[in-house]
């Protein structure tokens, strides 16, 4: 029988040791992705930032100074050249012209212009255009849906469990976000839909974590009468601690096999979560318990209410 | 029931497996009609062009041809456009090979996204203000004429957003205006205030919301015949929030083209029916001078004045109603330089027949010499009726046969006003290269990911491992199932990693259940009460969590638009049957292969 930990109940593993050294570690971290976030900005995606984008395939491999020529000649001097997955592969992107009438045909015009100067047999992989309104309407919409998610969230934890709880598990999405969001920022990674995409998903999944952690020191309050309130919280997390690690590992497994054969359209999906499934796991296992210690949560507030009502005992029927 | 659910999931997962057949789909435009004598003469001309169709079928008004290569395909769309004329849309399809009972189920393969198969995808935005800068001009002059036929002075009428402001000079004045103007414009309340001597007609909240859908079925109404024109099957025309359109064309690269033939426009004329000549002299190629012969929707032929009365730009709003008779009639409005060219034209012509012309330009399919599409401009006379009046304004046309014949000229007439203009906002094409290279990366993906996961269970959780993995595939199966059977939902790329996401989260559940088996072991339970105390205890963590994913998915699905939201759908429907087969069916083959081992000392675990 293999097991990663096997948990001795009575000397369980001191997560709450780290509580310190792990806060501290988060400030920092969390400070270097405000600072780089508010430095060097992220490199918001067409999606967001409106445009043109124009993927092409060439024949042969593609000479990008003499692309770069072709385009300044034809007043897209602003657009930017590179390779996109193999040397062949060319992206390129013009930046919004919200003074063109017909905006919408600039992807068009590209292409034909690349198609008579450079390559007769260029080939259209990719057009997208994105006008400047929908660009600012669906970031909106993303840092909305951000909101609303984590309010949702709140709601339904408070519901089930305590506010306590709810509140711990929420500032962890937001130390999530934050530093998926700080990663990205300092690679220069470009965030489009997909990462938001991505976000939301990574949401989904580190709350699964700290549900699942603290829907196990709840029972654990309940059964350990006489245990102090941080090794209650440290029995619970080593108890849970072989299932983070393997769900963690085949999350991160198919995440690999996407970031590696899933091609370039979801590339910095893959990564997104990857790095979410680690921060989760670590800010389900330390952030968020240290939070809820530091609220005063005690023994009381988990117990089952005394008078019992008709439903309000949950835990045997769902 | 686990037995059950699985087997239709499975039911409906299989049509996939079969692929799809290269085709061709003729549907006839609406001078057109798909009969059986369709049907024989492009039987005959495949014949004669030694084309042989895997199968030829008729329904919903559409033939639907199977063909054995994509050669073939194009030889036949080729051939049969040119034989069949402008009277059909000769397209090219993908038809799914499943078999006849399979389609009788009502068993479709998965849908894929424009990602995936290629194809254009266009947001287009209807221009609100300045369809509601016509409504405001017309109101001005409308409230201008008819206090100047009610000898009412004025001192001032004005647009104040979208209401009018009339400003009068005494409290008499004020009186009739109000007396006058009450209840006869229908969409507006009027609202007097005495001390500025100044009345206001409101535009109510209704008028403007119906002012508005008008705008855009309109235009989706114009979208839609344009579409036809370009011969793409399954095009997708729909609405997207308060002013938007979404057009979707799979298949179509050539996006100029494509703009080209959605920005062009339909138009309408009125003009007499010349009743002076025979038209059966006209048929027979005498033509009398300042007249002309106009095909009839519908088949028929009606001799037209050369003179046109008044051009649709003239259209105001066209709604279908009912006359005194319960008969259904169409009610026009016109703009006031209309009204006065139409009162001045039906002056002394009362009781003379007036035909209304609908012109549009369809697209030849050849270009011009510098390059542009070629349209060639196609008249067509969509209704005739007697003038019972001096018409002004607002005038209507009855006996114009079913309420939804007049629904159709209505929204016909409206049409030919075009009152709101589109603009493209959003443009995604994605070559069919890319979309084959994105299924075959995304299927990689999968299939690896998914190995990966069954190694790993199998090795940590032995036979439980395999019982975990029975669950995943199952899974899989019935999220493809589902998904084939949702009309809705669309498989694309993000949808892909979706189910690979799924996959990977899915053992989850299992792993608790494991986890908790395991420690209930470890306690010195038996094996029978540890399987049991496993899954209840592991239940509520399985079910908070999935829940609040869930809840993730639905804001993705209420904010993402095409690929994303077909990621949040993927995503929604893998957690939902996860949940399925992670615990109910686990538990059934738990139960089935160790439940009845009375004497169980050991757990495979």
């Amino acid at each position: 029988m293999f097991e990663i930990t096997k948990v001795d109940e009575n000397r369980p593993l001191n997560f709450m040791k780290l509580s310190t050294p792990t806060a501290i570690l988060s400030v920092i971290l969390l400070l270097v992705a405000i600072v780089s976030m508010a430095g060097k900005g992220l490199n918001w995606g067409l999606d967001f930032t409106g445009g043109t984008l124009v993927e092409v395939g060439f024949s042969q491999p593609a000479d990008l100074a003499e692309l770069r020529d072709v385009l300044a000649d034809n007043e897209l001097g602003d657009a930017v050249v590179q390779n996109f997955g193999s040397s062949r592969d060319i992206l390129v992107r013009v930046p919004p012209r919200p003074e063109m009438a017909d905006a919408d045909s600039v992807g068009d015009n590209l292409f034909q212009l690349l198609r008579s100067e450079v390559d007769s047999d260029l080939e259209m992989r990719r057009v997208e255009f994105v006008g400047p309104s929908v660009g600012e309407e669906l970031a909106e919409a993303g840092g909305l849906a951000m909101i609303v998610a984590a309010i949702c969230i709140l709601i339904y934890v408070s519901f089930r469990f305590e506010w306590r709880i709810a509140l711990a598990s929420v500032i962890g999405l937001v130390q999530d976000v934050v530093m998926i969001l700080g990663l990205f920022s300092i690679l220069q990674i470009e965030v489009d839909l997909t990462i938001l995409a991505a976000l939301l998903a990574v949401i989904g999944y580190s709350l699964n974590d700290s549900i699942v952690i603290s829907d196990r020191i709840r029972e654990n309050f309940r059964k350990l009468r006489n245990t102090e309130v941080p090794d209650v919280i440290n029995i619970s997390l080593s108890q849970c601690l072989s299932r983070t690690l393997i769900t963690s590992l085949t999350t991160i497994m198919v995440l690999f096999t996407l970031l590696f054969f899933g091609g370039q359209m979801v590339s910095g999906f893959a990564l997104a979560m990857l790095v979410g499934v680690v921060v989760g796991t670590y800010s389900s296992t330390f952030t968020r318990t240290t939070i809820m210690v530091a609220l005063g949560i005690s023994r009381e507030d988990l117990m089952p209410p005394e008078v019992e009502k008709e439903g309000e005992e949950q835990d045997n029927l769902l | 029931m686990v037995i059950a659910v699985i087997l239709i999931g499975a039911l409906y997962a299989l049509p996939n497996l079969y692929g799809e057949d290269p085709a061709v789909q003729i549907s006839a435009t609406r001078s057109g009609e798909i009969n059986t004598t369709t049907l024989q003469q492009v039987e005959s001309v495949l014949r004669s062009e030694s084309i042989e169709p895997r199968g030829i079928s008729m329904e919903d008004g559409q033939i639907l041809i199977r063909l054995n290569s994509d050669g073939a395909q194009l030889a036949a769309q080729d051939v049969l456009a040119t034989e069949l004329g402008r009277d059909y849309v000769v397209a090219l399809n993908l038809a799914p090979a499943q078999p006849a009972w399979l389609a009788a189920l009502g068993g479709q393969p998965l849908k894929l996204g424009l990602d995936l198969r290629g194809g254009v995808h266009f947001l287009m935005e209807v221009d609100m203000e300045e369809a509601m800068k016509k409504i405001r001009e017309q109101m001005v002059t409308e409230v201008r004429s008819s206090l100047r036929d009610e000898g009412i002075r004025y001192s001032g009428v004005e647009e104040d957003g979208n209401d009018v402001l009339i400003t009068l000079r005494t409290a008499e004045d004020l009186e009739q205006a109000n007396n006058a103007l009450r209840n006869t414009y229908q969409g507006y309340t009027t609202d007097a205030d005495g001390d500025s001597n100044s009345l206001r007609l409101e535009m109510t909240d209704e008028y403007l919301q119906e002012t508005r859908v008008n705008a855009i079925s309109q235009n989706i109404t114009i979208l839609r015949n344009r579409v036809n024109e370009l011969g793409v099957a399954e095009p997708v025309i729909q609405r997207q929030g308060q002013d938007r359109i979404v057009v979707e064309l799979p298949g179509v690269q050539d996006t100029a083209r494509a703009k080209e033939i959605l920005g062009a426009t339909a138009t309408l004329e009125f003009r007499f029916v010349d009743t002076e000549n025979d038209l059966r002299d006209a048929q027979e190629g005498r033509v009398p001078f300042g007249s002309r012969l106009y095909d009839v929707r519908g088949g028929g032929q009606q001799l037209l004045e050369n003179r046109v009365i008044l051009t649709g730009d003239h259209i105001v709003n066209a709604n279908s109603g009912f006359d005194e008779n319960n008969r259904a009639q169409v009610n026009i409005q016109l703009d006031s330089a209309g009204g006065n060219m139409m009162s001045l034209a039906t002056r002394d012509r009362i009781g003379d027949p007036m035909a209304t012309v609908f012109i549009e330009f369809i697209a030849t399919g050849e270009t011009t010499e510098d390059g542009r599409i070629d349209f060639e401009r196609v008249e067509e006379v969509v209704s005739v009726a007697t003038i019972q009046a001096r018409l002004g304004s607002n005038f209507r046309i009855t006996g114009v046969g079913s309420p939804a014949d007049a629904q159709n000229l209505a929204l016909l007439l409206r049409a030919g006003a075009l009152i709101a203009p589109i603009q493209i906002v959003e443009e995604r094409t994605v070559g069919p290269s890319l979309g084959a290279q994105n299924i075959r990366d995304g299927l990689t993906a999968i299939v690896s990911g998914f190995v990966l996961v069954l190694l790993f269970m199998g090795i940590y959780y032995r036979k439980f491992g395999l019982v975990a993995n029975a669950a995943l595939f199952t899974n899989l199966i019935l999220i493809v199932g589902v998904m084939s059977l949702i009309p809705g939902a669309t498989l694309t790329m993000p949808g892909m990693a979706g189910i690979l996401l799924t996959v990977g989260m899915a053992v989850d559940a299992n792993v608790l259940i494991f986890e908790r088996i395991r420690e209930e072991l470890n306690e010195g339970r038996s094996p029978q009460q540890a399987i049991k105390h496993g899954y209840d205890n592991a239940l509520s963590s399985i079910a908070d969590g999935n829940i609040t994913t869930l809840i993730a998915a639905i804001i993705l699905f209420a904010v993402g638009t095409g690929p994303i939201k077909g990621f949040a759908v993927t995503l929604a429907i893998g957690i939902l049957t996860s949940m399925f087969t992670a615990i109910i069916g686990t538990r059934a083959i738990v139960n089935f292969a160790w439940g009845r081992q009375k004497r169980l000392s050991k757990l495979s675990i």
